[in-house]
C-alpha cells in the first residue's frame, strides 16, 4: 500500500474524475479530425464505468486525452480535466508524469505493444514502482513480484526474469495489467483489455480487475465494444458516437431501454450467445461518419431509422431523462419526464 | 423471402446425405524448439481428427487459441499438407494427388483470412486483386472485367471500388474484397478464418448477413473457424470444439448450445458473458479458466484432463487420467469424454444454478 504522502493529491470530497466539455482535434489532410467532440463526464472513486462504441468513435482517444498523451499532431484544444479537483490540463509535463502509472494506470489493448520486448517483464514493473517511490531496488523487486503473483503469473521468482516474448497472450495481458496497476492507481484506465484474449482468459482477467477494484478502491474506466462485459461489471455507461457521448445512465437501465437510435442500433446488431436471432443479426447500416466532415445536425442521422426534419440541421443537446440518465437525441426530449429542466446547458 | 427460406430448407435437405469434405485421421506436426540436449519434441496443433463437411451446411469449429483449428482449416484446402492422413474433397484423395493436380482442385476450395489488412497486397488495384483468380484461369480481359464488377455487385461495392487501393477501404469493405475474391475461383468450399475478429459488430453483422446471403445463391459450404462463440451460434449449422488438436464434440448447432455433452464445452460456453438484465444481473463464475496446457507435453489420458469441472465433481476417476476418450454417441452428436451421460445431469444443474451466483465472486 502506498502511503497518502506518495500520492499527487489530497483528499477530496467531489467525484475522482472529472472531464467537461472535452475537445480533441487532429488536423489532417482531409481537414481537422474532431476526435473528441464535447465530452463531459464524471467517475467517482472506485466506481466502475464502461465506454461503448464503434471504432473511430473517439473512445481511445478520450482516454489518452485524460492522460495528455494525445499523439502528435492531435491536440486538446479546449475542456477540463480535473482527477480529485486537481486541473490536469494545467500541470507541467513533469507533474503529469508523476500522474501517470502512479494516479492513474493504464493498460492497453495489445500488449506485445506497450510492453518493451527487450526489457525483462519484472524489470518493468520494478522500473514503474521506482519511478514514483524512493525505495531500494530490493524493495521494488520485492513489490513487483507481489505483483506478479497477484496477477497470478505462475512461478512468478522464474518469470520476473522472462521477457514478454516467452510469455503466452494471456500473461503478457496479466503483465500488463501488473504494470499498469503496481502502485494501486486511483484510476485504471482499460482500452479493450480483453478484446484479443480468448473468452477462458478474459474471464480470469476481468475478475482479476475486480478483485483489484474491490481491495484497493481504484475506480475503472473500460473502454470496450463487448456489451455484454459491460453489463456484468459497470455500474454506468457511456455510448460515444462521432466524438460525443450520447447517451449514459446506469448500465443495466440503458441496455434495457436504450433511448438513443445509436444504443438502440448497437445493442441489436451485438450476436448474442443466449439465442439464434431467427430474422439474422441487424447490422446498422452505412458508417460511422468522418469526423472530419462531420454531417450537419445530429452526427448519426445519416444512419438513424428514426430521423426527423430537425435531426438533419440541429444537433440535440443532453437531454435529461431519468435520474442519471442523459441521451442527445430529439426523441429523447420527447420521452423525458423532467421536461422543464430537459434542455440541459453542455 | 418465404420462398427463399422454402428453398434453403429443400437444398438443406438435399444435401443432408452427401458429404463435400471428409477429413480422416488428419494429424499436423510441426517440430518445436530444441533446447540443448533435449530429445526432438513435436507441437501436436492437429492429432488425428476424423469429420466430414456436408454440401451446403456451414460447419463451425470452434475452441480457445492454439487449439488447431487454423491449422486444421489450412489443413481442410490443402494449403499445408498434413503430416498423416487423409483429406478428400468430392471424393476424390486430395493428400495424393500431385502438386498440379493438386492447384487444379483447389480452385474449388478458397479461404477468407481474418485480417482484411494483411491479406490484400497493397499495390494491387481491387479490380487486379479480385480478378487474379480469374486471370489464372486465362479469362480474357473484357470478361474478367465484368465478372469482377458482378463480383463487386454481389458482396455490396459499387463498380467504382474497381480502379482503388485496399487502403482506400475501411475493414468491413476490405473484408468485402476478399470474400469477392474467394468468390472469383467459383469454389464450392470456403473456409473462413475468424473473418468477423478484425471487425466492428455492427460491420460483423453486415459481413455475417453477406456471407449467408452468397451461400444460400451460390450454393456454397463454409467451414467457419471462430472463437467467438456468440457469432457461431448466429451463423453455424453444425459446430465441431476443438481441444488442444483434437475434435472434444461434434453436434447440430441447436444442441450443442442448449445441451452440450462434452465438459469443455460446457466450460468454454459458462466463460462467454451474457448480457445482463436487471432480473438476472449475474453469471456463474466460469468451469475453465486461463490457459489450456502445450500442445507440445498433451496430457495423458483425456487431454483435459487436468482443467476438467466434471473429473473433479466425480471424484477424479482413475479412467480419466488413463485412457484417451474418442469422439462416438450417437443420433449425431458425438463427444470425447468417458462420462458424457453424466454431464447431461451436472450441466443442466450448472445452467439453472447460474442466475444465483455472483458474476465476479472470487473463489
Amino acid at each position: 500500500m502506498s502511503s497518502a504522502s506518495e500520492r499527487t493529491f489530497a483528499q477530496h470530497a467531489g467525484p475522482l474524475l472529472r472531464v467537461e466539455d472535452l475537445r480533441v482535434h487532429i488536423p489532417t489532410s482531409r481537414g481537422v479530425v474532431e476526435a473528441v467532440d464535447g465530452v463531459s463526464f464524471s467517475i467517482n472513486k472506485g466506481e466502475i464505468v464502461g465506454i461503448v462504441g464503434e471504432s473511430g468513435c473517439g473512445k481511445s482517444m478520450l482516454a489518452l486525452s485524460i492522460v495528455r498523451l494525445v499523439p502528435s499532431p492531435g491536440r486538446i484544444i479546449a475542456g477540463h480535466v480535473a482527477m480529485a479537483g486537481r486541473d490536469l490540463l494545467s500541470l507541467s509535463e513533469r507533474e503529469m508524469r508523476r500522474v501517470r502509472g502512479n494516479d492513474v494506470g493504464m493498460i492497453f489493448q495489445d500488449p506485445s505493444a506497450s510492453l518493451n520486448p527487450v526489457m525483462r517483464v519484472g524489470d518493468q514493473v520494478s522500473e514503474t514502482v521506482e519511478a514514483h517511490h524512493s525505495l531500494t531496488a530490493l524493495q521494488a523487486k520485492q513489490r513487483s513480484l507481489d505483483m506478479l503473483r497477484a496477477v497470478r503469473i505462475p512461478g512468478p521468482e522464474v518469470r520476473y526474469r522472462d521477457y514478454p516474448h516467452q510469455y503466452s497472450g494471456g500473461m503478457r495481458q496479466r503483465a500488463m495489467i501488473a504494470v499498469g496497476s503496481v502502485n494501486h492507481p486511483r484510476l485504471l484506465i482499460a482500452d479493450e483489455p480483453t478484446t484479443a484474449l480468448d473468452v477462458t482468459v478474459q474471464a480470469q482477467i476481468m475478475e482479476l480487475l475486480l478483485a483489484m477494484n474491490r481491495a484497493t478502491g481504484t475506480a475503472i474506466m473500460l473502454i470496450t465494444h463487448n456489451i455484454a462485459l459491460v453489463s456484468h461489471f459497470c455500474s454506468r455507461v457511456l455510448v460515444m458516437y462521432a466524438g460525443r457521448i450520447v447517451e449514459s445512465g446506469p448500465t443495466l437501465e440503458v441496455f434495457e431501454t436504450p433511448k438513443h437510435p445509436y444504443t438502440d442500433a448497437l445493442l441489436k446488431a451485438v450476436p448474442r450467445i443466449e439465442e439464434k436471432s431467427e430474422g439474422g443479426l441487424l447490422p446498422i447500416e452505412g458508417r460511422p461518419p468522418d469526423l472530419a466532415r462531420k454531417p450537419r445536425g445530429c452526427a448519426f442521422h445519416p444512419r438513424c431509422p428514426q430521423r426527423k426534419d430537425i435531426c438533419l440541421v440541429e444537433e440535440p443537446p443532453p437531454f435529461k431523462i431519468g435520474p442519471g440518465r442523459k441521451a442527445r437525441c430529439w426523441l429523447a426530449q420527447e420521452t423525458s419526464p423532467f421536461e422543464e429542466d430537459a434542455r440541459l446547458s453542455s | 423471402m418465404h420462398s427463399s427460406d422454402r428453398r434453403e430448407q429443400q437444398h438443406r435437405k438435399s444435401a443432408r446425405q452427401r458429404s463435400l469434405l471428409e477429413v480422416k485421421n488428419l494429424s499436423m506436426l510441426f517440430p518445436a524448439r530444441r533446447r540443448l540436449g533435449q530429445a526432438r519434441a513435436w507441437v501436436r496443433a492437429v492429432d488425428g481428427v476424423t469429420l466430414s463437411v456436408i454440401s451446403g451446411e456451414t460447419l463451425a469449429v470452434v475452441g480457445e487459441s492454439g487449439c488447431g483449428k487454423t491449422t486444421l482449416g489450412r489443413a481442410m484446402v490443402m494449403l499445408a499438407r498434413p503430416t498423416a492422413g487423409e483429406v478428400s474433397f468430392d471424393n476424390i484423395e486430395l493428400t495424393k494427388l500431385s502438386l498440379g493436380a493438386l492447384r487444379a482442385a483447389r480452385r474449388q476450395l478458397q479461404m477468407i483470412f481474418q485480417d482484411p489488412y494483411g491479406s490484400l497486397d497493397p499495390r494491387q488495384r481491387v479490380e487486379d486483386i479480385v480478378g487474379e483468380p480469374l486471370l489464372i484461369r486465362g479469362v480474357p480481359r473484357r470478361a474478367r472485367r465484368e465478372r469482377v464488377a458482378e463480383l463487386l455487385g454481389l458482396v455490396g461495392l459499387g463498380p467504382d471500388a474497381a480502379p482503388r487501393l485496399p487502403r482506400e477501404f475501411s475493414g468491413g469493405q476490405r473484408q468485402r474484397v476478399g470474400i469477392a475474391r474467394a468468390l472469383a475461383a467459383e469454389p464450392k468450399l470456403i473456409v473462413c478464418d475468424e473473418p468477423l475478429s478484425a471487425l466492428d459488430v455492427s460491420i460483423q453483422a453486415q459481413i455475417v448477413a453477406l456471407l449467408k446471403d452468397v451461400q444460400q445463391r451460390l450454393v456454397l459450404t463454409y467451414v467457419f473457424i471462430s472463437h467467438d462463440l456468440a457469432v457461431v451460434r448466429q451463423i453455424a449449422d453444425r459446430v465441431a470444439v476443438m481441444y488442444l488438436g483434437t475434435v472434444v464434440e461434434l453436434a447440430d448447432a441447436a444442441v450443442i448450445f442448449q445441451a452440450p455433452r462434452h465438459p469443455y464445452t460446457v466450460a468454454l460456453l459458462s466463460a462467454v458473458p451474457k448480457l445482463a438484465t436487471r432480473s438476472s444481473t449475474s453469471q456463474a463464475p466460469p468451469l475453465v479458466q486461463g490457459d489450456p496446457p502445450s500442445p507440445i507435453d498433451v496430457p495423458r489420458g483425456c487431454r483435459f484432463h487436468p482443467r476438467c469441472w466434471l473429473r473433479e465433481r466425480l471424484n477424479n476417476p482413475e479412467i480419466c487420467v488413463s485412457a484417451e476418450p474418442f469422439l462416438s454417441g450417437g443420433d449425431k452428436h458425438l463427444s470425447a469424454c468417458h462420462f458424457a451421460t453424466e454431464l447431461v445431469r451436472h450441466a443442466t444443474l450448472d445452467f439453472d444454478a447460474s442466475a444465483s451466483l455472483s458474476a465476479g465472486d472470487s473463489r
